[in-house]
């Protein structure tokens, strides 16, 4: 793809760039023609019965998606943040689709030829032999957990890596313990319709001592036409544990605009770490902004116990609408929170994300780094809070916030919270918004790199302080990811 | 139904006495303002933007109205006089809302300068009133509007062309009632093109354990390559909730410095709003809050570019004590052909105790590339290891804080461009510090005089 651009691309010619990068295919946009079971469109009690019985679920899981559904149907759409959300018909969707499938597979044979092709056009280590690779992988098609590799391995150390299905399944317990137990379904909107009508997701679980061996990872598509994708994950990580995690999502190119509602919640304990990396690719819509997902995702973390650390770390390029806040709850005495965030948004794409600090207990510490980069005629937000409450002596925040703008018809803004109630704490913000700086292109075209791969080189600097903290598999596709997005959207 | 009924009740009652009070001017802007609020409420914590100040409960009391223009008897020679050191100025005293010239200032004024009751001015120059009245200030926001639609009387500054006003005017806001009173003020301030001048504004309340509600609304309409420092110094009661808005036009050229000093209060919600309209202009907005006991300030601030070539700087810092709250909203909002823009905006914030509080929302709308804009916003506390130099060198623990301290605000302080003025509030501020009342040594208001027996 990136060589596609080279070879167009003429230097210095900026019209030409910006069609070229705004003509772009995404790369993802293929439909995968496989049996799927999609219930009828429209949301009622019924439905959620009806979801729930589909995937044999317990009575209390029932009743936890009804409390959550009636708790729903009393709250109104968030409008504070700064987007612009055409009017979603909620009945227009429909909240179950899975690939159909008689039993369950039982080894990879068993799947559906079909399946593992859109897995392997993905370019995902599905399958066993790839997994030398070093990486679980947990697919999830349609909200519906397809396949988990590496089972067996992680097994042996006590990791529990599975579907969430299967999880309500063999480990209720935990499951029980642990679900909404950071995120409830009181929380917001999107959190309540989630709860309510969640299909599938992965559910991890390190037992205490232990080091994850490999990376965990899941990739999420949507599929099917008309339908909503609502996952959920939980991530528990016991005392001295540790756990790299990796999402990465893609969906088919379609006119119509598809709801994505997940929910991410997770359980750090005593001196436990959780890296939580993301690399969001869903459609972005075409160039006019027509079509798209809508990203509202909700995402948490729990440093419950002392000294635990959990870092998120995101690279968000796709969905036409985003609305993401991944936040570290900082419960534990000296737990540590990180949160590393590039966002580029371009066409007509609108991002309001960010992250929510919360320290609650004494020498938290937590890191913002939030890197924008907008073009074309998209609106890019940071909105992130840091609060310091009452009994949470000597905490520490360092945030920075950079905007880069490439066109003179996008926008970048920033809004941060920041509400410190202890005197005890040091809170730091700084923000910067500008654009590439012509001495640094000029400098660089002195030197005879053409100004086409002086942007790449500048922007790929800016941001390399956040993808530095990614995982090596991701770090590539990121980067990847990014010269598609930007190569040559100079304006 | 929130508090705003009781207000929109008393102009539908009480028209005819508003209307045959005040001239046309201001009565047709009366019933807009009427219209604009038929379906809104006063913003409460749960309005984005007033998550830390709710104007409705601010209003909820009963405060009476002085509609029907009943005057308070005030010696007005005999209970203020402020005399700044090196500094004399052309004073008038507005006692809730009139006005009222002290000594020969009248005589004294340029020709041509009008510094007088907004209400007069109104009666006499209604077609220059006319052009600025309610254009600057925006009806959008419920608190505008219903001072709009009470509004009797305030201040009118009026500098023709070309003229440089050398004396500073001084404006001396006292409260003075004898029940729990709301006074609604408007200030008008047009400077035509390449006028200069400097005002200090300063507000005090006689009686500090009387409730006061003040209703403020400052419009300020600078012409091309015109000038204005205005200095805004709150000195006032625990029991005093102020509501003020400072809207700014700019034209082309033009330069505007506003230093919002809040030393002393009850309940304070300021907003600023600054429009550059024209191209090339300069704009520093600094504040300075200094709150202990139950004191709340609330700062909310917004610079909207949207001519080309523009220099914004904003500079608040605030420090805290015992139970205070303070909260900070600034916005640099860069609209689309606003190029070569240059807007910084810093928040910096000490908290003095455990009990004190701090919310800061600094905020960057960018819809331009070509711009420089930043922000930056701490929340801490005062350096340990230069307070320890400090007492390492004999200086005794609270001294050292209380000079540290005065060194964080004296940033802010340097701003002020009149040297009398300046040095009155490094004073002023190492007072505040030392716990004492912040009221000037030679200021006989009433609240100080209350405070010394």
């Amino acid at each position: 793809m990136s060589e596609d651009n080279q070879n167009i691309n003429k230097p210095g010619n900026n019209d030409d760039i910006i069609k070229n990068v705004t003509g772009d295919d995404y790369k993802y946009g293929f439909v995968t023609d496989i049996d799927t079971d999609v219930i009828p469109k429209g949301l009622n009690e019924d439905v959620v019965r009806l979801i729930s019985k589909k995937k044999n679920e317990p009575e209390w899981l029932l009743e936890f998606r009804l409390e959550a559904y009636r708790h729903w149907l009393t709250l109104k759409m968030p409008e504070w943040a700064h987007l612009d959300v055409p009017p979603i018909d909620y009945q227009a969707i429909s909240y179950y689709a899975a690939p159909r499938k008689k039993e369950g597979p039982k080894s990879l044979d068993e799947v559906d030829p079909e399946l593992l092709d859109t897995f392997n056009k993905l370019g995902i280590p599905l399958q066993e032999q790839k997994a030398l690779s070093g990486m679980a992988v947990d697919a999830v098609m349609d909200s519906v957990s397809v396949k988990t590799t590496h089972k067996e391995k992680l097994a042996e150390l006590g990791v529990i890596f599975c579907s969430f299905s299967e999880a309500v399944k063999d480990y209720p317990d935990l499951v029980k313990r642990y679900l909404g137990s950071v995120v409830s379904y009181r929380d917001n909107f999107f959190a309540a319709l989630n709860s309510a009508v969640f299909s599938d997701g992965s559910f991890v679980y390190i037992p205490k001592g232990v080091r994850c061996p490999m990376e965990l990872s899941t990739y999420f598509r949507i599929n099917a036409a008309g339908t909503g994708q609502f996952e959920r994950t939980l991530i528990v990580a016991d005392d001295d544990a540790y756990v790299s995690y990796l999402e990465g999502c893609t969906a088919p190119m379609r006119d119509e605009n598809q709801l994505h509602a997940a929910i991410v919640e997770i359980v750090v304990e005593d001196r436990a770490e959780v890296k939580y990396s993301t690399v969001q690719n869903w459609y972005a819509g075409d160039k006019d902004g027509n079509g798209g997902v809508y990203n509202f995702v909700t995402k948490r973390g729990l440093c419950r116990g002392d000294y635990s650390k959990l870092s998120w770390t995101q690279v968000e390029t796709g969905s036409a609408i985003t609305w993401k806040y991944p936040s570290c709850i900082l419960q534990g005495e000296g737990s540590v929170g990180e949160f590393y965030s590039v966002a580029v948004t371009r066409n007509y794409q609108q991002a309001d994300t960010g992250t929510k600090m919360i320290h609650a207990g004494r020498n938290t510490r937590s890191t913002i780094v939030s890197k924008g980069i907008s073009a074309g005629h998209s609106q890019n937000s940071y909105r992130g809070l840091v609060k310091v409450l009452p009994n949470a002596d000597g905490c520490r925040n360092y945030t920075q916030c950079d905007s880069l703008l490439l066109s003179s018809t996008c926008g970048a803004h920033t809004f941060p919270y920041i509400d410190v109630l202890n005197d005890t704490a040091v809170v730091e913000h700084e923000a910067t918004t500008s654009k590439i700086s012509e001495d640094q292109v000029f400098y660089c075209n002195q030197r005879g790199i053409p100004t086409e791969e002086a942007i790449g080189l500048i922007v790929n600097g800016y941001a390399k302080e956040v993808m530095n903290k990614l995982p090596m598999e991701f770090a590539v596709e990121a980067q990847r990811l990014l010269q598609v997005t930007l190569e040559g959207s100079v304006g | 139904m929130g508090s705003l009924s009781q207000y929109t009740d008393i102009y539908r009652d009480h028209r005819e006495a508003l209307d045959g009070h005040s001239d046309p001017v201001i009565n047709a802007m009366r019933a807009e303002a009427y219209e604009a609020l038929k379906g809104k409420e006063l913003p409460d914590r749960h309005t984005e933007g007033y998550e830390k100040t709710s104007i409705e409960e601010m209003m909820a009391p009963d405060f009476g109205l002085n509609i029907n223009r009943v005057n308070i008897p005030v010696d007005v020679a005999a209970s203020f006089h402020c005399g700044v050191p090196n500094m004399s100025t052309l004073l008038g005293i507005v006692v809730n809302d009139s006005f009222h010239p002290v000594g020969t200032m009248l005589s004294r004024l340029p020709d041509g300068v009008i510094y007088g009751s907004l209400a007069k001015a109104a009666a006499e120059h209604p077609e220059l009133v006319g052009r600025y009245y309610g254009k600057v200030a925006s009806l959008d926001s419920a608190t505008t509007a219903l001072n709009t639609m009470l509004v009797q009387d305030g201040v009118f500054i009026y500098v023709p062309k070309s003229v440089a006003l050398e004396k500073p005017l001084q404006l001396v806001n006292i409260f003075s009632s004898p029940t729990p009173l709301m006074a609604i003020r408007r200030v008008l301030i047009v400077m035509e093109e390449g006028a200069s001048a400097q005002l200090l504004v300063c507000d005090h309340t006689q009686d500090c354990a009387q409730k006061y509600l003040s209703s403020q609304i400052v419009e300020i309409a600078l012409n091309a390559n015109s000038r204005l420092d205005y200095y805004d110094l709150e000195e006032s009661g625990e029991g005093t909730a102020r509501c003020s808005s400072i809207y700014a036009r700019q034209e082309s050229g033009s330069s505007l410095l506003i230093n919002g000093m809040t030393l002393s209060c009850g309940n304070t919600r300021n907003d600023y709003a600054i429009e550059i309209a024209g191209d090339g202009c300069d704009t520093l907005l600094a504040g300075m809050a200094i709150a202990s006991g139950h004191q709340h300030i609330d700062n909310n601030s917004s610079v909207n570019h949207r001519g080309s070539h523009c220099h914004s700087r904003q500079l608040f810092k605030y420090v805290l004590d015992d139970d205070a709250s303070g909260a900070f909203e600034g916005g640099i909002v860069v609209n689309e052909g606003a190029v070569m823009t240059e807007a910084y905006q810093s928040d910096r914030n000490l908290l003095a105790s455990t009990g004190a509080k701090m919310h800061t929302k600094p905020q960057l709308l960018i819809y331009c590339d070509d711009v420089k804009c930043s922000h930056g916003a701490t929340t801490g506390q005062l350096d340990q290891e230069a307070l320890f130099y400090m007492r390492s060198r004999g200086i005794g623990e609270k001294m050292a804080r209380t000079m540290l301290m005065q060194a964080f605000m004296s940033e802010v302080i340097d701003t002020v461009r009149m040297e009398g003025l300046r040095e009155r509030l490094h004073m002023l501020v190492e007072k505040r510090f030392h716990g004492q009342q912040s009221f000037c040594g030679d200021c006989a208001s009433g609240c100080a005089s209350v405070k010394k027996q």
